[in-house]
């Protein structure tokens, strides 16, 4: 069986982002960008049932600017078979993700297709059920642990009351969450025999895919700033301040 | 505009979630309600009291009975027809079930908007709400998810009409196998007037539960987590606050043992008030503390329960 895994580079989570002044966006100008926390997860996944035994081939893909590859040699080292980096414009929205990712389903035939439950830039939380909805397979998002049987996943999800676990037949879309798994680090000898592994480019119109952004960004602003709070000394003082000042007990 | 706004429920209780959403729907359009489930009768009854709403449409069909995301997609694509929008709540079924929705009218959803500027614009946090996002959609249809925290509940009081639907949706994609649910006697995190989270500095379960528990109990408060006491399983999955967990918005914070990532500030930064105890004097929790308290959690916790 073979697993579809996409990936997306994001400004690194420990970067601190700058926003352009004129709104126009986030200053991306010599800012570490990374693989999605989430899809890294998402592969490591991907990675495990391949060495388990339960999966046959993973194939990573990227969707965006050229730069895009690094991220894809890095999946790669960590033990996907396979990349394909569609070029197309940074920020592509998940609609379009989408229908590039089932574009791709059609040509590859995964029977499972492991992704992100988010992307941390965008914090959009769509691409994947949007996947789901377009290729009509079920869906498992964020999930937490998940067991492969021969024509159904059972996914174990992070929900809002605790944890829910559902069945999905094959082929299925499931989207990882923090708790799945802790993905490994690439190794340098693994780096280096990643050099040797295929990794295709395509574009959107190859794939036959119109790519139409739907919303208009109109300016993106820094949220309101807290005002600079205080030191207090000791409980007795907190107690205090927060009876007397802020009245919140 | 006509809205639709998909209720967020258990089969038993309607969730306040609802009653937040429903304040931006009012501010889209004429709302009318929809409550997906299976004997959930009483949650059609409760949102029947949403001030402002015109009537709740009931499917109450076993399908829906766990809100999976195939087929009350489906049932939404079905009733779509006279609606300009349908918004739910971004709980974790709104997040489940809506991009769904939006795929299959061939649309682009809009997630977790905290203001509606105008009907077809609207501002939604990127970057883990390190920005405020402006944009219009100029879609047939608006699909939309709602930050409950950035919107008031409805009041309740009204009397709207319930109607019966029948919807010959079905499920063939996925099924529901269990649930274990964290037990629901505690304060709702998400809704909670006080919340006390604590992360990594506790060590261990065992002392995050007898240093926070009494002091949480004390104050009525809800108990949240830094994702990585929740690695560390000190506490449930649901008690997670940030980015990528729950949002939440109360009148008192209390952050105990918590650096103040960006991702946990994320979803803890609308607090009234924020409070912080940290023994690290360069914590950048501190950065956003009303009340910054530098002192080893191990005394200070103990002294703040027994001052209460
Ligand atoms: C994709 C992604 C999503 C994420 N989503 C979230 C999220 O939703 N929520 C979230 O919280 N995190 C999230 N994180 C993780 C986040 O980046 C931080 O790693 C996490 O919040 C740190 O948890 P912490 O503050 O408990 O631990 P630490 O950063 O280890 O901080 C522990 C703090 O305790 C203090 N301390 C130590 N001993 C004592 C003592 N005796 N008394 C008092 N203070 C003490 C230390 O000074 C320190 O500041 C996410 C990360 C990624 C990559
Ligand atoms: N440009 C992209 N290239 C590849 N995968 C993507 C891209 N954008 C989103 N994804 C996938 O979709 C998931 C959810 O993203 P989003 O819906 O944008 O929050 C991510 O975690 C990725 O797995």
């Amino acid at each position: 069986m073979k697993v579809l895994v996409p990936l997306k580079r994001v400004v690194d989570f420990n970067v601190n982002i700058r926003l352009k002044a004129d709104g126009s966006g986030v200053d991306k100008t010599n800012v570490k960008m990374s693989m999605n926390p989430f899809d890294e997860i998402a592969l490591e996944e991907a990675v495990r049932l391949k060495e388990a035994g339960k999966a046959d081939e993973v194939i990573a893909v990227s969707i965006g600017v050229e730069k895009g590859q690094d991220i894809l040699r890095t999946a790669l080292a960590c033990g996907a078979d396979r990349a394909i980096l569609v070029i197309a414009e940074e920020d592509v929205e998940p609609l379009n993700i989408a229908k590039i990712l089932a574009a791709i389903v059609a040509e590859e035939k995964p029977e499972l297709v492991l992704m992100g439950k988010q992307a941390i830039d965008n914090d959009c939380n769509q691409s994947g059920q949007m996947l789901a909805a377009l290729l009509g397979w079920g869906q498992g998002t964020f999930a937490s642990k998940i067991e492969l049987a021969d024509d159904a996943i059972q996914v174990t999800r992070e929900v809002d009351a605790g944890l829910q676990t559902i069945k999905v037949n094959l082929p299925a879309i499931v989207t990882a969450d923090l708790r799945l798994n802790t993905p490994r680090y690439a190794t340098l000898p693994n780096i280096m025999k990643a050099k040797k592994k295929p990794l295709d480019i395509t574009t959107p119109d190859k794939l036959g895919v119109e790519v139409r952004q739907r919303l208009t960004i109109l300016e993106t602003v820094e949220p309101p700033v807290r005002q600079p709070g205080i030191r207090v000394t000791s409980v007795a003082e907190l107690v205090d301040r927060l009876k007397n000042e802020a009245g919140v007990l | 505009m006509k809205v639709l706004l998909l209720a967020e429920h258990d089969n038993s209780v309607l969730n306040e979630a609802t009653a937040r959403a429903a304040s931006a729907a009012l501010a889209i359009g004429e709302v009318d309600v929809l409550v997906a489930g299976e004997n959930c009768a009483s949650v059609a009854q409760s949102a029947a009291t949403l001030s402002g709403i015109g009537k709740v449409l009931l499917a109450d069909s076993p399908p829906f009975a766990n809100q999976m995301a195939e087929p009350v997609a489906d049932l939404l694509l079905e009733l779509s027809g006279p609606y300009d929008a349908i918004i739910a709540a971004a709980t974790t079924n709104g997040k489940n079930i809506l991009p769904r929705v939006a795929a299959l009218l061939d649309v682009m959803q809009i997630s977790e908007i905290v203001e509606v500027v105008s009907p077809d614009t609207f501002v939604r946090p990127v970057y883990a709400g390190n920005a405020l996002q402006k944009l219009r959609s100029d879609e047939a249809k608006k699909i939309i998810t709602v930050r409950p925290t950035a919107f008031e509940p409805v009041a309740s009081g009204a009397d709207a009409p319930i109607e019966d639907i029948s919807s010959n949706v079905s499920n063939d994609k996925s099924s529901f196998v269990g649930e274990a649910l964290t037990d629901d006697s505690r304060v709702d995190l998400a809704t909670a007037k006080t919340v006390i989270s604590g992360g990594r500095a506790f060590g261990s379960k065992e002392k995050f539960e007898e240093l926070l528990f009494p002091l949480a109990q004390k104050l009525g408060a809800a108990i949240g987590a830094s994702r990585a006491a929740v690695d560390a399983e000190f506490a449930p999955n649901d008690c997670q606050v940030g980015q990528t967990g729950k949002v939440v918005a109360p009148d008192l914070y209390i952050a105990v043992g918590i650096s103040g990532a960006i991702q946990h500030v994320a979803g803890m930064k609308d607090a009234r008030t924020i409070v912080a105890i940290n023994s690290d004097e360069d914590a950048p929790i501190f950065q956003i503390a009303d009340y910054a308290l530098v002192a080893d959690l191990f005394e200070a916790v103990p002294e703040l329960t027994s001052k209460l």
